[in-house]
Formats: C-alpha cells, structure tokens, sequence
C-alpha cells in the first residue's frame, strides 16, 4: 500500500464515486453484491489457457462501469498498483510451460505466455469488477447487503466501525508522522525503534478514544445489542436486473462469444 | 502475500471460504457471549489503527527497503483470538474493496491465512506460554517475536498451498515454498521485532492495558474437536460441490490434481499428442455448435493428454481471434462512449 495522503485521496475519492446517482448506483445492494460474486466465480472458473472467451466479460464490466460514470482511468491506474504480486506468480508460466498450444501464422505460442495473458485478464477483471462493485454501492451498502446475507451483525457492526474511524485514525497517523518528519531533518526513513514508539503512541491514543467512544454510546443507551438500519425490501426491478445479469453471465460462461462472433465474420469474408 | 483471485481455482476458494466463513460465525458467537461491551468499539477502533500503522513505513535495518506492520499479533496480544480474528477480517475486507489487496473469491484464503493463523495458532501456543502471566518484559519480547515469525510462516505456507491446488501459476510447489519461505522468514522476524517494540512501548507506559487483556477468557474452554470437525466438514462439502462445479467446466480442484501429478509429463513436449489431438479436433471443432461443450469433453476422455486448450487449428484460432479482438476493442469503445457522454454533461 502506499503513503497516507494517497491511501486517505483514494478512500474519499471511492466514497465520493459511491454518492453518485445513476442508474447502477440506484440498484439494490445486494443484487450488485450478488452479480459481482457471479462474475469473479465464472471469471476464476475458465479453463487456465482461456483468453478470448473471457473478453466479453470485460465487455460486460465496461458496461457497468460506464452506465455507473466509473473513470476507467482510476480503475486501471489501482490495477496497474495492485498488479504485481499476480504478475510475479504468472511470470514464470512462459518459462515452466514451453508446450506450443498455439500458431499465430508462423508464430508458435507456448501455453506458458497463453496462461500468463490469462492470468493478467482474470486479474483485471476480477479487481475491476470489485472497485466497480465498491464505487457504485459504497461500503454501507455493502455491509447492509451482506448482513441480510446472512454476515454475523457483529462483523457488520465491527466493519461499519473500523470504515468510520479509518479517517480518523490515519488522519492522526499522518499528523505524527509529518511531527516526526519535519524535527528529523536528513534522516528520511524511520528506524525500527522510533517506529516502535510512533505507533505506541498512535495505539496509545486510539486506546483512549476508544473508551471516550464507548462512554459516549453508553451515554445514548449503548445496552450490548446493536441495532443497524434496515434494508429496504428488494423490488422487482431489482429481481429482473440480477435475473437478466446472471442469465448473461452464465451464458457468456458456457458460450464462448468471441468465438461464436469471429466464426460469424471470418464466415462472411469466405 | 495477499492472494489474488487471479491465482485461484474456484474449488480452492469456495473450500477456503467456507472455512472462514465457519470461523467468523463462531467467533462472532463467541464475542458476543462473552459480551464486555468495551470490546466492540475497541475492536473496531483498533481496526483502524492497523491501517494508519500500516501506512507508515519504516527502513528494515542493513537492508535499505522498508517495511509496515502486518498486525495480526498485536490485536491477538490485545483484543483475544476470536476478536482479533474479526477484526483482521475486517481489516481485510476493507483492504479488498478499497485497495484491490485480494479479491472477492480470494478474501477467504486471506483471512484464513492471516487471521486464522496468527490468533488461533501462533498467538494460544506460543505467544502464551512463552509471555507467561505478561510481567515480564523479555518474555513479552520473545513470545511476541516468536510468535510473529511462525504466524507469518504458516500464512505464507497458506498461500503456496492454496495457489499450486489451485494449479493457474505453473509454479511448482518445491520451488515456490523455497521461494516463499526464507522471504516470509525475514517480513516474520521484522513484524515479530515491531510487534515487540508496541507492545514493550504499551508495557511501560501502561501496563494496565496488557494486564486487562490478558485476564479476559481465554480461548481454553473452546470445544476444540467440534470445532474442528465443523470446518472440515464445512471445507469437504464446499470443496466437493465447487468441484463437481469445477470438473464440470475443465479445471478446479480434480483437474488441478491431475496437473500436479503429471507434471514431467505435460513438461515434455510431445508431437504425438499433438497429432492425436488435432485429429480429435477435426472431427469436433468444426461442429456447427462449436462451444463449450465439444471442448468439455476431451480432457475426461483423454486421461494423460495435456490441458484443454483445443489445440493446433488454424480455423479456430484465425476465428477466435478476430472475435477475441473485436470483443476487446468493442469494450474499449463502450468505455471511450461513456466518457465523452459524461463529459458533455
């Protein structure tokens, strides 16, 4: 992860996407919880060579993604952050996996480089289908979704917490750390002993919040059961859209398009 | 060491979700028995303070990188294993939505890895022993270190688990735990000094608080063994269903055993196969329903052959490729659309 400002910017700007209104964001939390889990389950279930059958699925993304006005750009620049842990690991399929499967004209292509451009795909798709999935609900939306979906109430609560007090606490963080940075002159990097004391004190002091803000739920009749809001009911509209969603997921599961579409036009030019 | 849905087989993460999944309710069950109300705003207080930690860095000594805290074992150390346990899962969680640190299907093997092991291993059978009644500061130093170290082991042995099962990476399990482990040795032993230099600075200047946490109920009185068989039986039924899901679409958990035990041979490159397989191609890939289904079938009827892709054909390449294409530039249109569109607006 990097620093605080641009943890603390990407926070914000993600709930600010969240705020919108289109016709995405007005959906109901849980049919957009539950065609997101769809399309990440179909998405990691392709066989490893696969590349072209999964391209509608990107296609299927982009829609969502410009019906909710999600900036492609931000999306990929979080991709582009987040990839390298997957890109290290498929790294090495070209090397381990030199059986060609494949010509591009002259070209043999091993499955090695087939499964590591897979790889990359899945990637994409499935981080992009969670920031859109985050960007269009917004995290109270997905906390109220997977309450009613049967999440533990204290997990909900616990994450409806920790999201409410993130911005504090970093916010704090950040304050100590530029106190640090500006009394350090040249030494740049903290030391394992004064971060040992920065982060003491930072526990120190969400410690005492943390009774402050437990006198204060006290003091509104905090009696030991967490009551937290209700979904509404979810209505038709909201059915037909995750009905119509998963029939197209699954059918661009089990039919590859790309194929079906290029037989139709190489079919044509015969 | 946050698993990527990419890596992920979906048997692999289904069984491991499950797992979690199972975990999260009883420990939810068990904070809200034990009910100290304190516990629930510090909990997700504490939560928070994990993320502002880890987003200052500090230079690991001799080395010149820099590192940030993970966390695991202080909120162990501080909150007990089920509480600690939620809160790294919602720690986690939040790291999936915001920060694309994981995925979706893979958010149960993270929370497994990095939850599970720390708070229900690491933390009652070394950090406790070793830390004894918390009175002693170089106890306190060793158990925590230790503690770190074997945590982080265990979760890194997670992951290399859950990705070569999963069989996506061509990764090989030998080399990729001599990979892993000697790098998680090192983040271990780092997370394991900076836990100790928190706590010990906790221990001076309040001590109380270390105190408290120690006496609230510890995790002996759990009914260990039905426990454990609630999450096996929860992993065998998931892992089952999502195979017989996975096997029928090719790949998943079966298929995946199948790769990692004939290895050699798919290594090898062999023109009989080859030719076998476009002869089979010839009679199905021209089908008028070319899909999924002719392509289904022929990694169960041919045992020892190597994976699905229907192989040499030129027919269905030149095909799938112009397809391919065109799917792709049509998603970047559509993107190139609704940005013009957004932008008049």
């Amino acid at each position: 992860m990097a620093n605080i400002e641009s943890a603390l910017f990407d926070l914000g700007y993600l709930d600010t996407l969240a705020a919108r209104d289109t016709i995405i964001h007005r959906l109901d939390p849980r049919v957009k919880v539950l065609i997101a889990v769809l399309f990440v389950l179909c998405v990691v279930s392709f066989d490893k060579y696969v590349i072209a059958a999964m391209l509608p699925f990107a296609l299927f993304l982009s829609l969502i993604m410009g019906l909710g006005g999600i900036p492609a750009l931000f999306i990929l620049k979080k991709l582009i952050l987040v990839s390298p842990f997957a890109l290290l690991l498929g790294m090495f399929n070209p090397f381990l996996d030199q059986q060609t499967l494949l010509y591009l004209g002259p070209i043999p292509v091993s499955g090695g480089w087939l499964s590591f451009l897979s790889i990359l795909l899945r990637f994409c798709l499935t981080v992009g289908a969670m920031l859109t999935l985050i960007a269009t609900t917004g995290f109270n939306g997905v906390c109220m979704a997977l309450e009613k979906m049967g999440m533990p109430k204290i997990l909900a609560v616990q994450l409806l917490l920790l999201y409410r007090y993130i911005f504090v606490l970093m916010a704090e963080g950040q304050r100590m750390y530029r106190a640090r940075a500006l009394r350090s002159f040249q030494s740049r990097g903290v030391d394992m002993k004064t971060y040992g004391h920065l982060i003491g004190g930072l526990l120190l002091r969400t410690l005492d919040r943390a009774q402050r803000i437990h006198l204060a739920m006290l003091c509104r009749g905090f009696d030991g059961t967490i009551r937290t809001r209700r979904a509404p009911q979810l209505n038709g509209w909201g059915i037909a859209v995750l009905f119509l969603s998963c029939l197209v997921l699954i059918g661009m599961r089990r039919y590859d398009c790309s194929l079906l579409l290029g037989q139709l036009l190489t079919g044509f030019a015969q | 060491m946050h698993m990527a849905d990419a890596l992920l087989s979906p048997a692999v993460g289904g069984a491991l979700w499950a797992v979690t999944a199972t975990t999260i309710a009883f420990c939810a069950k068990k904070v809200q028995r034990d009910l100290d109300d304190r516990k629930i705003p510090l909990m997700g207080v504490l939560g928070a303070f994990i993320f502002a930690a880890q987003m200052i860095n500090f230079t690991i000594p001799a080395t010149g990188s820099s590192g940030h805290l993970g966390g695991g074992m202080i909120l162990a150390i501080l909150l007990g294993p089920s509480a600690a346990f939620l809160t790294i899962a919602s720690v986690l969680t939040v790291q999936a939505l915001f920060f694309a640190d994981g995925g979706l299907l893979a958010l149960g093997c993270n929370i497994f890895n990095l939850g599970a092991f720390p708070c229900f291993i690491a933390y009652p059978f070394l950090f406790k022993p070793l830390a004894g009644d918390r009175t002693n500061s170089t106890r306190i130093a060793i158990g925590a270190t230790l503690a770190g170290i074997a945590g982080l082991q265990l979760g890194a042995f997670g992951v290399v688990l859950e990705t070569v099962l999963s069989g996506i990476s061509e990764l090989p399990l030998e080399a990729f735990l001599w990979a892993m482990l000697p790098i998680h040795l090192a983040i271990g032993l780092v997370e394991g000094l900076v836990t100790t230099a928190v706590v010990s600075f906790v221990w001076k200047a309040r001590p109380e608080i270390l105190d408290y946490s120690a006496t609230s109920r510890p995790l002996g009185n759990l009914p260990i063994t039905k426990v454990l068989t609630g999450l096996t039986l929860a992993a065998a039924i998931t892992g089952g269903v999502l195979s017989w899901f996975a096997s029928s679409f090719p790949d998943g958990l079966e298929w995946s055993m199948a790769k990692t035990s004939g290895q050699e041979e798919l290594a090898t490159p062999t023109e009989g196969f080859h030719q076998l397989l476009a002869g089979i191609q010839k009679k199905t890939a021209f089908l008028p329903d070319y899909s999924f289904r002719s392509n289904e079938h022929e990694p169960v009827s041919l045992k020892e052959t190597p994976p699905s892709w229907p192989a040499v054909d030129t027919g269905t390449t030149v095909s799938g490729l112009v397809g391919g294409s065109l799917t792709l530039i049509l998603a970047i249109a559509l993107g190139f659309v609704f940005r013009k569109r957004s932008k008049i607006m």
